[in-house]
């Protein structure tokens, strides 16, 4: 007898857990088509260098732009594609999508980003582009580890393996365009299916 | 013998719906208000404040009351040794659940 009742008690802390950080749950297969649109981009990307400019990205190019662009879209789409699944997630789990905790936690994820971002565009603009494959994954590194102390725990690490790549990067800009495929596509998929498999199957 | 081991581990501070559901949401978010533990819970205030005082009496949470403009606002945290107590008695449960 006793012992329905404690199970009963776990499912509910479990189910409370779910409902108050409701992101983690979501994180999975967003994490592996963010991933994917990555690599797609990339893979634009690195066909329009190598195709119509030679192999060389100069910044005043058609090409420069179209790879912003691709950069762009991919962003675009993960984001789109990450609300998509966090609220068809929140409505299956009957919880409310805009509360305290994500407020808090999108917040805190945007501060770095846009910092970064707005640095990145900055920097551009005075011609300095190689350093921002790595500048990328730094401050999407940052705004994961910022992030992760409004959700569980995990993010954080992804956000610790993003900072090492993009430091990385800075060290030697040369591997900035592969890191930067590891760091967005590749990771992101590692880490979807990581969170797919702890998280949503489980449940 | 070993029946008295697990059951030691039950945590008497815990032992109540209430009481799980608030340190179940503190775990995972860095703190919390009244009103996001209300609705999460679905409990009365009366009811919640009693067991929200009832942790901060064992040390296991923390209360910071402060004002969000004109309204008063009381943010709960959980403090290290909650977090502790917390885990030994999920893990209590787990194995009294697993022994039957």
């Amino acid at each position: 007898m006793e012992s329905k009742d404690y199970l009963k008690d776990i499912s509910e802390i479990k189910d409370l857990m779910n409902k108050s950080s409701r992101f983690i749950s979501l994180s999975g297969l967003s994490g592996i088509l963010a991933g994917i649109y990555a690599l797609i981009g990339a893979a634009i990307a690195y066909w329009l260098v190598m195709n119509y400019s030679y192999g060389v990205l100069t910044l005043d190019g058609q090409v420069f732009r179209l790879c912003l662009l691709t950069l762009f879209l991919v962003a675009f789409f993960s984001v789109t594609t990450g609300i998509f699944l966090t609220t068809r997630k929140a409505k299956k789990h009957d919880a409310k999508i805009w509360d305290a905790t994500s407020k808090r936690l999108v917040l805190n994820f945007l501060i770095p980003l846009i910092a970064g971002g707005a640095y990145i565009l900055i920097i551009l603009s005075q011609g300095k582009y190689g350093q921002s494959g790595g500048l990328m994954l730094i401050f999407y590194g940052l705004a994961l580890v910022n992030a992760s102390k409004y959700s569980i725990g995990d993010i954080r690490y992804l956000g610790y393996i993003q900072i090492i790549l993009g430091l990385i990067g800075a060290w030697k800009p040369g591997y900035g365009f592969w890191l930067w495929v590891i760091g967005f596509g590749i990771m992101h998929i590692v880490y979807g299916t990581w969170m797919h498999f702890k998280y949503d199957t489980k449940q | 013998m070993t029946k008295m081991s697990i059951i030691t581990n039950i945590n008497k501070a815990f032992d109540h719906r209430i009481r799980l559901g608030i340190m179940s949401i503190l775990m995972v978010n860095e703190y919390a208000d009244f009103n996001m533990l209300k609705e999460l819970i679905g409990a009365t205030d009366g009811n919640l404040a009693s067991h929200t005082k009832a942790l901060e009496n064992a040390d296991y949470i923390k209360v910071e009351k402060q004002f969000i403009g004109r309204k008063p606002n009381t943010r709960y945290s959980t403090t290290k040794v909650g977090r502790a107590a917390f885990k030994k008695h999920i893990e209590a449960l787990e194995k009294l659940i697993n022994k039957k």
